[in-house]
């Protein structure tokens, strides 16, 4: 016989649990803000900032405080020393904002000839230098916004056409969510508002249109990238351009989890309808939930491999894609599926006799005052 | 229902063959034997973050450009004018640019308005006024047509001068691109000083002649105090022990002669003072003009102006025909060396800076790749292990599958000349953890028809059916989501969502389609109520 990891039949009733996971949820959020508000936004990388980094290594021994002291007498703004890998790999990573008017050549001068002054005999070579300038620093903030956004525009409609089959509803909030947009551009709204709008939009034409699993996945993919920020703020870790692609990637696979519940849901759904919705839902969740445990153990083991042994360079991505898939998944357990029900009116959950309304509803239910 | 299994087979098969065809090329070894001569040429790139090399944005002033451009638009304006006997006052550059131009006589505005129309279409008049002593002030601008044209023209131009420094330069398979908002975007695998790629490829390398007014006297100079047509620029002069000095230096403004007729330009060694300095030739027209500039300006001095600093004027004893000139200044061989270079490859249209800048050692570069080896196999083996004991001999098919999955990524990524970088390989590692979760999916079904006490083969059947359009589903917002990332990101980012698209496309492939076929042949193998290892 073959091995089980979740026991068939098993029947956790995670309907009920959801204000506790509400408040969990609620509380995660919050602990993030927290930190974020208190450290001033996000920490970000060069990628966004702009600066220099020169990922320095030595030959002989060096300490980290050593490397700091001889770099502050420099004057260098921003200046920032971390030791990478471990003590006896004598790997620094040294970073600096720049004006305009400095080249990265500049900053790696001053930095070579601190280092032959102080540490002479001491061999060390630059393993890579980035700079990136302040103009492209705020158009590579710009464009992950924009895909963020796109992100986001692009789901809500797949799952409202998909999963509802009101792929004219879906239409009208593409349509409502590329005007609110245009307006506020219009307005020439600095791109975090624009970002912002464009969900508080998608949230509200959702909920107005009552496409409730496309409002179910987006806020569960929202509630993902706010803990993974949060988390990240927390750890004090830089946001780069791989976070951002981190950050999309574990919306596409919070998502993928999520849709697994839901296509199950439809399915018991359109197979018995006698039974209320929770209790639809509560089932779908306990049946798919082996295979969400399994491949999400299986995703952690993967990107938990790239963490530990995949190098400095891609270590902080594996970081987010492991607090992601946690958190992705434990959202579309007890987010995802759950807020559905909480959704829907009371008197909406026992279906009438007929299985499904014959109502055929073209686009926005008018409003009963 | 195993009817089409033959056919299945041979699809799959066929398949398996095309990939092998597109990998084998980017295996070692391959290229260059008989067999790489018949294989397609495409192969996996590897991105500049495991090569190691240099990556720079450059920023193209294009604005400069366009009012160098009005300048000489209004100096042929003036001379044109003057042909058909209108005089127009010295045009002046507005902010805009605009040009402002003063014709004498209002009278002549009808024919200054012909000639404007019938030669300069590429201006337009903005604003026109009667000015006293009979004059009329046009300010004229260009068409945007004929901006966005100019735009166009610099940025081709600059690529090419790029293009052409970093030949003679000598890089292996470097990569030049124009980018939206006037960027230029240039790799250069190999590569790891950035700080002399830069000064070849940065450099204006803007070429001038122009003969030094030596009547200004020091205290005038001092006090920025120079007539009409004259200018102040630095001088840049060595003393005996090395080491640069500025010193001022008056100008004519109008430059006798440029750097466009160079045809050639090579370093030399002084044999008077063992300093190197870069000696040019020019074309049989450009050795003319020389020729001519030198007859008329004999006993004066000619300042050779690179880039807005002059290097050096020596004062002209005679006429020079032959078409030669030398530039003399502080430079180390490599400097005169890398001179020559840009010299000969041409000056850039408008200045350049470099935006962004990212270079990667080739120690790192090989750290990289070794680390992201490493962490894939151990991902791979981790899920191989557990889903052959977890599931059995399904385990085993799925574990074939998913090499299989591996094999036709990167064919995948070998046929598009995709270049993989190092988040390229955790999309790798991510797409293992994907592929298996199709197989997970149809597998949980499986178990849970077969609970519902369906037979083997109605269970397998079920269980495909019903997790194909789960499948399906789930990775579409993945697709979807890879797509977004491919738009907005920069080349690392790019090579995560190919790896990443790739891998989902070939793991529906593998999973649904070809796993299915080992699963039938395994079921009509065997009685029809055996149970199945799942």
């Amino acid at each position: 016989m073959s091995f089980h990891l979740i026991k068939p039949n098993t029947n956790i009733d995670f309907i009920k649990l959801r204000y506790f996971a509400f408040a969990l949820s609620g509380l995660m959020i919050l602990i993030g803000a927290i930190s974020l508000v208190s450290k001033g936004g996000p920490r970000y990388g060069i990628d966004f900032a702009g600066g220099v980094i020169l990922q320095t290594k030595f030959e002989a021994e060096t300490k980290v405080e050593n490397v700091k002291k001889i770099l502050e007498a420099t004057n260098l703004p921003g200046l920032v020393v971390q030791q990478l890998g471990k003590a006896k790999d004598n790997e620094f990573l040294i970073r600096t904002s720049i004006g305009d008017n400095v080249s990265s050549a500049a900053v790696q001068k001053t930095v070579s000839e601190a280092f032959d002054k102080d540490l002479a005999g001491n061999k060390y070579t630059f393993k890579r230098i980035e700079m990136v300038g302040p103009k492209v620093g705020s158009d590579l903030r710009g464009k992950a916004l924009e895909a963020l956004y796109y992100a986001i525009l692009l789901i809500a409609i797949y799952i409202s056409g998909r999963f509802e089959h009101r792929w004219m509803a879906a239409g009208i909030m593409a349509a409502g969510l590329f005007a609110g947009i245009t307006a506020l551009q219009y307005l020439n709204a600095p791109q975090v508002w624009l970002v912002l709008g464009a969900l508080l939009i998608t949230l509200g034409l959702c909920f107005l249109l009552k496409l409730n699993y496309a409002l179910g996945a987006i806020v569960a993919l929202i509630h993902d990238v706010l803990v993974t920020i949060g988390t990240f703020s927390i750890l004090n870790k830089e946001f780069d351009l791989t976070i951002i692609a981190a950050l999309l990637t574990l919306i596409g696979y919070s998502l993928n989890d999520t849709i697994i519940v839901y296509d199950r849901i439809r399915e018991t759904h359109a197979a018995r309808t006698e039974d209320p919705l929770p209790v639809v839902i509560n089932k779908s969740v306990n049946q798919t939930l082996s295979r969400t445990v399994l491949t999400s153990g299986l995703a952690f083991l993967a990107v938990f491999s790239l963490f530990l042994f995949g190098g400095d360079v891609i270590h902080d991505f594996a970081l987010a894609m492991l607090i992601g898939i946690i958190v992705g998944t434990y959202s579309s357990i007890y987010v995802a599926a759950p807020i559905i029900v909480s959704l829907t009116p009371e008197d909406a959950h026992t279906p009438p006799a007929a299985p499904v309304k014959p109502i055929k509803r073209g686009g926005v239910k008018p409003l009963e005052v | 229902m195993y009817r089409n299994l033959r056919w299945r087979l041979l699809v799959t098969l066929a398949v398996i063959l095309i990939a092998l065809v597109f990998l084998l090329p980017s295996a070692p070894g391959i290229k260059g034997t008989t067999l790489g001569k018949i294989l397609p040429d495409s192969a996996i790139n590897l991105g500049l973050d495991l090569k190691g090399g240099i990556h720079l944005t450059l920023g193209v002033d294009v604005d400069k450009a366009i009012e160098n451009n009005m300048g000489t638009l209004g100096q042929d304006l003036k001379a044109s004018a003057r042909e058909e006997n209108l005089a127009v006052l010295r045009p002046n550059i507005l902010p805009g640019p605009r040009l402002e131009a003063v014709l004498v006589g209002a009278d002549k505005q009808d024919a200054f308005e012909k000639l404007l129309a019938k030669s300069f279409a590429s201006l337009k008049i903005d604003a026109k006024e009667k000015q006293p002593e009979d004059r009329v002030r046009y300010v004229l601008s260009m068409t945007p047509a004929y901006k966005k044209e100019l735009s166009r023209l610099t940025l081709d131009q600059a690529v090419k001068t790029i293009r052409n420094r970093i030949d003679q330069f000598g890089v292996a398979e470097p990569d030049i691109r124009r980018q939206e908002g006037n960027r230029i975007q240039v790799q250069l695998p190999g590569l790891t000083d950035p700080e002399r790629a830069i000064a070849i490829i940065g450099k204006t390398a803007h070429l001038e002649f122009k003969i030094v007014d030596d009547s200004v006297d020091p205290a005038s100079i001092k006090a920025g105090l120079v007539g009409p047509g004259r200018e102040i620029t630095t001088m840049v002069t060595h003393g005996s022990k090395g080491g640069a000095n500025e010193t001022p230096i008056v100008l004519m403004k109008d430059a006798v002669m440029t750097g466009e007729y160079i045809t050639d330009a090579r370093a030399t060694i002084e044999s008077n003072n063992n300093q190197f300095a870069v000696s040019m030739n020019f074309n049989a027209r450009g050795a003319k003009v020389f020729e001519r500039i030198t007859e008329e300006n004999i006993k004066k001095r000619l300042a050779i102006v690179l880039d807005g600093k002059c290097y050096s004027a020596p004062v002209i004893q005679d006429k020079i025909p032959g078409g030669r000139a030398q530039i003399t200044g502080s430079f180390t061989q490599d400097e005169a060396r890398d001179l020559a270079i840009v010299l000969r490859a041409g000056a850039l249209p408008a200045p350049v800076s470099v935006l962004e800048q990212r270079t990667v050692g080739p120690t790192l570069g090989q750290e990289s790749i070794d680390a992201g080896i490493m962490s894939t196999l151990i991902a791979a083996v981790c899920i191989v292990v557990f889903m052959a004991v977890y599931y059995g001999f399904a385990g085993i098919f799925a574990n074939i599958v998913l090499l299989l999955n591996i094999v036709l990524t990167m064919a995948g990524l070998a046929a598009f000349g995709a270049t993989l970088t190092l988040p390229g390989i955790a999309g790798i590692i991510l797409t293992i953890a994907m592929a298996v979760d199709a197989n997970v999916l149809i597998y949980e079904r499986i178990r849970e028809e077969l609970r519902l006490g369906l037979k083997p083969a109605d269970a397998v059947h079920k269980g495909y059916d019903r997790a194909t359009l789960a499948i399906i589903d789930s990775n579409t917002t993945n697709v979807l989501v890879a797509i977004i990332l491919y738009q907005f990101g920069t080349g690392p980012i790019r090579g995560f969502a190919v790896t990443l698209v790739l891998g989902i496309l070939m793991s529906m492939f593998t999973a649904i389609f070809v796993s299915r076929i080992m699963f039938d042949l395994y079921i009509s193998k065997r009685p029809a109520n055996a149970a199945v290892s799942i």
